[in-house]
């Protein structure tokens, strides 16, 4: 008699198995707290008590109406975009300074990845310290050069303080998007730039013609999480600022935090946050477009 | 000449990328009166020690501040996450490379993309699941939520990995006698230790990383973690001990750089999604 | 109702991935103790086909039988009394080749004892006990070879499933490898399916060789039934190197659209064949000769009316001595008895192919 088929032999059956831990997980503690995100924007909950009611477009009516959020909304936009186009220019430009080989790179590397390894919260107290109003070393050593005159007040003042932030998101984003693009570079194929040089194009020719191109995509995916990363960070503008002076850099995240958890409106803190969706909308489209080129190329 | 561009290049990425760094070895070991002087002073030089450095602010740091029971409430919540996130996101992954078929490239896509619903959005309704279970104040929140970032990107890292190891070793165990549960039992993980390697790594950095969560469900400073206490805890009335501060944020920086340094090559492999060959 | 033992029976299997036939309705038996090759280009399911017999694949449609047990649908691959060979040789790299070996018996709950010596009978057989604690990385690619098989061995299995042992070796390797393989099969006398897209090998090992085309069996026969009587254009042309000259001829005498097939080997200077040799004579326009030491291949074209352009390879050995100007017309010839007739448009062979 031979042995038939048993559950241990049966791929879809363990497939599911080996899955649904996962699944139940995500769908439980992801896509519930999702929906009930966007459930509370248009409810009157407050933290204190358990109990909550029908409160349609009140919230985004008051939000809406309320200069701050606009400014929050603003502040932003004006991080992320700002700090990404930074990230992009250092980014193609030290990976190709770290493709070369020279002495002591493995070390050189390690330190262009200690801002992605450092926690973000203890990377932005270190930058207070930095932008400290009496013991700035940025103002001393400007002052030593003989370039400043006068005194600059980084987070005491509020446009300096945008200045800042985006400098430390900038700073905090841009090793990573070095190395996707390092890996991006090591996976052009290299007959391609070889047949570039044998053609005769010299390396400006090669980077803007050859290299850059097959690098978009690549360089479209540090971006993406770059823009992810920073349009939704609530470490870096609380602890750098707390959104002051005066609420001048609020970003939707510290303006939520504080309206949601530390003025307990729920209602109105879950409205604030679901304006973070049409940067994650943008860039989850973007995705997906990519993973289907990505597909397509492959075959 | 094009040799010394390149260094000066790479010294200034370098410089840029690694100041804050020394600047917290340089805090961390100043003396206060070589710390705190006015940066209107021109003639004191701030980039080097003009006095002896001192181990005064790491005393403090150790001795009289929570900064050790933040590191262990930390460890407790990274070993719990590590454990819950190899459990549960290894097989998953295994199972969207091996099991699924063509319906699990699809939702490992999906699951994927719950790692970009970032904690910002979701902590106001965690805020409430939280107070629901009774867990406010507790590590327990941590060790529930930290899950929900960890398992979709290490659901995707792993099924990326599996993807990379040739089949046949498998296929070969199963003719060999073996059922396709004692196939993934007995011979798979040998083959995929690297990729749970990789999950173990990215579930430890996370945890010391995160401060959103934490900052909303913690609020006695005896439970907090690591990456919360430092900046919100260790001051004293409204004054930052920097010199602590400094050194605390070194001694937690610098093992997460080796170990991301040794790791990165497999995030990136994640985080490019085929668009990037490896 | 069938009276030879099958080894292994398939009966209309189908394979489907999408709207691609891998597998598109094979029938096939394979004896007791013979060695089956299955032969074709990448792509043509040859080793989909290997793999539903291993129980790997899931057929869309049909029946596998292995020593008469059907087992298709619910037969798992451990049960069904194989042993496979892949062509990486899917060694497990963590251990041992002793544990290697041990693995299959370990899973059927053999005692420790009797695995040992099981083990080290099959190592000594094969020559590696010599290399019993190493690790495979620690291996040559021969050697790797002869490890698998022997682990396939200790199985003891009804049925022996080899997918391209031979492709990841060296080309020096590959004849000796080859010949230990088809010594190894006479001396276990064990039915054996063996598949490779190179017809070298294939005409070397195989009992039989099955000439497979886009999912289908295009001829099954001994390697001199295959190489001699092609029963269509895909196989003429796949089997042999350099392979059958196919050239249309415009014979009054024949049906329209004939093709003419005959070997390079048989293509030879007219003044080569015995006055009395019934032979159809061409007149070959040269185009390049490539001498390749032990024979020459001469390329050019039938240059006569009637004819199409196909280039027609010929391949003299080196005891024809004949001066083979380029670029000259010679009178070439074919034994009546060495041509072969095609349709042009199914490519199926047509009658008259044997005499004159």
């Amino acid at each position: 008699m031979i042995l038939r088929r048993t559950l241990a032999d049966r791929e879809d059956v363990l497939g599911v198995a080996m899955l649904a831990p996962a699944l139940i997980y995500v769908t439980l503690l992801v896509g519930v707290p999702f929906v009930l995100a966007i459930l509370l924007s248009f409810s009157n909950a407050t933290a204190g008590s358990l109990s909550f009611g029908w409160a349609g477009g009140r919230n985004y009516a008051a939000i809406l109406g309320d200069p701050i959020f606009l400014r929050s909304l603003r502040n932003t936009a004006i991080v992320t975009i700002g700090s990404q186009v930074l990230v992009v220019v250092l980014a193609t430009a030290a990976a190709q300074v770290f493709r070369a080989a020279f002495r002591g790179k493995r070390l050189a590397r390690l330190v262009l990845l200690l801002p992605w390894a450092v926690p973000v919260s203890l990377a932005a107290i270190a930058w207070t310290w930095i932008f400290d109003s009496t013991f700035s070393v940025l103002n001393w050593t400007l002052k030593a050069a003989h370039l400043l005159h006068g005194w600059l007040y980084w987070l005491g003042d509020p446009g300096l303080a945008l200045v800042a932030i985006i400098i430390v998101q900038a700073w905090r984003i841009f090793p990573f998007a070095t190395v996707i693009v390092l890996a991006g570079l090591s996976s052009i194929p290299q007959d391609v730039v070889e047949a570039a040089i044998v053609d005769g194009a010299g390396f400006w020719r090669r980077l803007f013609k050859v290299e850059l191109p097959l690098l978009l995509p690549v360089v479209a995916v540090a971006v993406l999480f770059g823009v992810v990363y920073t349009a939704t960070d609530l470490g870096v503008v609380y602890i750098l600022t707390g959104g002051g002076p005066a609420n001048t850099t609020q970003v939707l995240p510290t303006l939520a935090f504080q309206r949601g958890v530390l003025g307990a409106d729920l209602g109105q803190g879950a409205a604030i946050a679901v304006f973070l969706l049409p940067f994650l909308i943008v860039v989850a489209v973007a995705m997906l477009r990519l993973a289907r080129r990505a597909e397509v190329g492959a075959r | 000449m094009k040799r010394a561009g390149l260094y000066a290049a790479a010294a200034g990425f370098m410089l840029f990328a690694g100041f804050p760094f020394y600047w917290m070895l340089l805090t961390a070991f100043k003396q206060n009166r070589d710390l705190y002087v006015g940066a209107f002073d021109t003639r004191h030089v701030p980039w080097i020690f003009n006095d002896p450095p001192t181990l005064e602010h790491v005393r403090l740091l150790f001795g009289q501040t929570e900064f050790p029971r933040w590191v262990l409430n930390t460890l407790v919540v990274v070993v719990a996450v590590v454990v819950i996130t190899v459990v549960v996101a290894v097989p998953a992954g295994y199972s969207l490379a091996r099991l699924t078929g063509r319906w699990g490239e699809r939702l490992g896509m999906g699951i994927f993309f719950t790692y970009l619903i970032p904690p910002t959005l979701l902590f106001i309704p965690f805020s409430r699941v939280v107070a629901l279970l009774g867990l406010q104040n507790s590590l327990g929140a941590l060790i529930l939520v930290y899950p929900t970032i960890t398992i979709p990107f290490c659901t995707w890292l792993v099924m990326g990995f599996v993807r990379s190891v040739p089949w046949d070793i498998e296929e070969q165990a199963m003719i060999d006698g073996y059922s396709r549960l004692a196939v993934i039992m007995k011979v798979a993980p040998r083959l995929i230790v690297p990729g749970i390697l990789t999950v173990v790594v990215f579930s430890f950095t996370l945890v010391m990383q995160e401060f959103v969560y934490a900052l909303t469900f913690l609020s006695s400073v005896d439970k907090m973690t690591v990456s919360l206490g430092v900046p919100i805890a260790l001051v004293r009335g409204d004054v930052y001990h920097w010199g602590a501060l400094m050194a605390a944020a070194l001694v937690i920086s610098i093992p997460l750089a080796i170990i991301y340094n040794l790791f990165i090559d497999r995030f990136i492999q994640g985080f490019t999604m085929g668009a990037v060959k490896g | 109702m069938d009276p030879i033992v099958v080894g292994v029976e398939l009966r209309n299997l189908s394979r489907r991935f999408g709207d691609f036939h891998a597998v598109d309705g094979v029938d096939l038996s394979i004896r007791e103790g013979e060695l089956l090759v299955l032969l074709g280009p990448s792509g043509c399911g040859k080793t989909t086909l290997l793999r539903m017999i291993a129980g790997l694949e899931r057929p869309t449609s049909g029946e596998i039988f292995i020593g008469g047990e059907r087992v298709d649908a619910d037969v798992p691959p451990r049960a069904r009394g194989i042993a496979m060979v892949f062509q990486s040789y899917a060694l497990y790299p963590h251990r041992t080749v002793a544990q290697n070996i041990a693995f299959p018996l370990e899973a059927s709950g053999m005692p420790r004892s009797q695995i040992a010596d099981k083990v080290r009978w099959a190592a000594e057989m094969f020559g590696i006990a010599r290399y019993l604690e190493r690790y495979p990385r620690q291996l040559s690619g021969g050697e790797r070879q002869r490890v698998a098989l022997c682990r396939a061995l200790v199985r003891d299995p009804k049925v022996f499933l080899l997918d391209e042992p031979l492709a990841n070796l060296d080309a020096k390797l590959r004849n000796t490898a080859r010949d230990e393989l088809k010594r190894f099969q006479r001396r276990i006398q064990r039915t054996t399916v063996y598949v490779t897209h190179d017809q070298v090998e294939a005409m070397g090992l195989g009992d039989r060789i099955a000439v497979m085309d886009h999912g289908k069996v295009r001829q099954i026969g001994t390697p001199q039934e295959v190489y001699e009587d092609p029963v269509d254009t895909f196989v003429a042309t796949f089997v042999g190197q350099p392979p059958m000259n196919l050239v249309e001829v415009r014979d009054p005498a024949l049906p329209p659209g004939t093709l003419l097939g005959f070997r390079p080997e048989h293509f030879l200077p007219q003044g080569h064949f015995a006055s009395g040799e019934p032979t159809q004579v061409f007149c070959f326009a040269v185009r390049r000769v490539e001498y390749l030491g032990s024979d020459r291949y001469v390329y050019g074209s039938v240059a006569e009316q009637g004819f199409g352009e196909a280039t027609v390879i010929a391949k003299l050995p080196a005891i024809v001595a004949t001066p083979i100007p380029e670029g000259e017309a010679l009178e070439f010839a074919v034994p009546r008895k060495a041509l072969r007739y095609f349709d042009a448009a199914t490519g199926a062979r047509r009658e008259g192919g044997r005499g004159p």
